[in-house]
């Protein structure tokens, strides 16, 4: 059911002009797609969509287009090839859920590998009843660590980018702002 | 069969009608943002499959009940869902970051349809040439 | 917007609110759903919420540019330092079970650990989406 309703979202998303409508849409798909990860049982990463996704995604976007206008011209070529590259692409994708096992089948082999080990021992070895937060933190520190600096570099980008170029403008001389 | 082949893959193929709207926003729209959102949808979609991945029949959310793993508790497996938290936060990192290139280029062009931004650089380099 | 009584007041009557839930996500992110990835992201958007209603400059005045810029970095550090802290006591880098203060109960050191990683990841997020949202608002525009 929701996922049906996400995909009218992602579709109206394709059609409407109006890029401020298009931001709009994008919250209520991000919220959408929050309660479907509820429903399908990872409440942290709902929580983060709903955070993330409905809460500042959509302020930066407002933002961007409060600086660039929100209207979009028409595309100027035929959507045929890009129509065509699609379908295929996705014909391909379809083929290959077939070999995929069924949704939700508690014998799929992606839930035997570490997660087994998450399930029984971390309460022993980490203490805290939340699973997915000691796994975060403690068996996968590393990685949240690299997340966390790309996270960084990703705002020191932003910096160089609109305050860098500013600098830059003044110091050519006057500048065109 | 087949009406089954439906019930168990019916997430999948949602994922992948979505991956393929974002997909095709990316490649047929001209204007940067429209491209940007493309882009999101993409990447929720690739969330999703994730997610699907980890939920287990009658699962509960993997936060121990009685603190010790309960043989008679079902729960979804956390590994998908701590790697698209983290995912999610970098997401929005790096649209942040394709936001600001595109401000910059709106300045710099006045535009934010690639039509418009090719035909502007093709008119510009001969100018340029001929004032150097 | 500026004038709209309701949603001058409603915005301070919700600010706090959301400011006390982010630090609740995130202390709390143990027992329940939520950490310092999500409680960054709420902070953040409290104070995006301050500063749509009542004017960046005001919001500026009490977390100054710099400050949040400082932030970012400092999370980053915080989270390194951690795993520092725990190879200057003779541990492996970020294993946590160095910081327990009763070296009988190793898993103890966990919770610090977490809790400090924690820490890290809530400041850098915070951080990093309060400095994206200040030079995305506080950008003069341009528009046509």
């Amino acid at each position: 059911m929701l996922l049906t309703l996400l995909a009218a979202t992602g579709f109206a998303l394709l059609r409407i002009r109006n890029l401020f409508a298009v931001v709009m849409l994008a919250g209520v798909y991000s919220l959408l797609s929050a309660g479907l990860f509820t429903v399908m049982d990872a409440v942290d990463v709902a929580f983060t969509e709903a955070a993330v996704g409905a809460g500042i995604s959509t302020v930066l976007f407002l933002g961007a287009l409060a600086l660039c206008g929100h209207h979009e011209s028409k595309p100027g070529h035929t959507p045929l090839l890009p129509l065509f590259v699609v379908c295929l692409t996705g014909a391909a994708l379809v083929y290959g859920t077939m070999d995929m096992p069924g949704f939700g089948e508690a014998s799929n082999p992606v839930h035997h590998h570490v997660a087994d080990h998450y399930l029984e021992e971390s309460y022993g070895e980490i203490g805290i009843p939340n699973v997915v937060t000691s796994v975060l933190a403690s068996y996968r520190g590393y990685d949240t660590m690299g997340e966390t600096t790309v996270v960084f570099a990703a705002a020191v980008g932003v910096l160089i980018l609109l305050v860098g170029g500013a600098r830059a403008r003044r110091a050519r001389g006057g500048g065109e702002g | 069969m087949t009406l089954d082949l439906l019930l168990t893959h019916y997430n999948y193929w949602v994922v992948i009608f979505l991956m393929m709207v974002g997909f095709y926003i990316l490649i047929s729209r001209g204007n940067l943002i429209k491209k940007i959102v493309g882009l999101n949808v993409f990447q929720t979609s690739v969330f999703m499959l994730y997610i699907s991945l980890g939920k287990v029949t009658e699962g509960t959310p993997p936060i121990l009940v009685d603190g010790y793993g309960d043989a008679d508790v079902v729960y979804s497996n956390p590994l998908p869902h701590v790697l698209i938290l983290t995912a999610i936060v970098v997401g929005i990192a790096t649209t942040s970051v394709g936001l600001a290139l595109a401000v910059r280029i709106k300045e710099a062009y006045g535009t934010l349809e690639e039509d418009e931004i090719t035909g502007i650089e093709a008119g510009i380099e001969p100018a340029g040439e001929a004032a150097g | 917007m500026r004038e709209e009584i309701i949603v001058r007041v409603g915005a301070k009557v919700l600010a706090p609110f959301i400011i006390m839930f982010a630090l609740y996500v995130h202390f709390h992110g143990d027992y329940s759903p939520g950490g310092g990835f999500q409680a960054g992201v709420i902070l953040a958007a409290a104070f995006a919420l301050l500063a749509l209603v009542y004017g960046l400059e005001e919001v500026q005045r009490v977390l100054p540019p710099w400050f949040v810029r400082g932030c970012a970095a400092l999370g980053v550090v915080i989270f390194a330092g951690v795993g520092v802290v725990t190879m200057l006591l003779g541990h492996n880098y970020l294993a946590y079970n160095a910081l327990a203060p009763d070296p009988t109960h190793p898993e103890h050191g966990q919770h610090y650990g977490i809790l400090l990683v924690e820490l890290g990841v809530l400041v850098t997020v915070f951080g990093v989406m309060a400095t994206v949202f200040y030079l995305f608002a506080g950008r003069k525009g341009q528009a046509p």
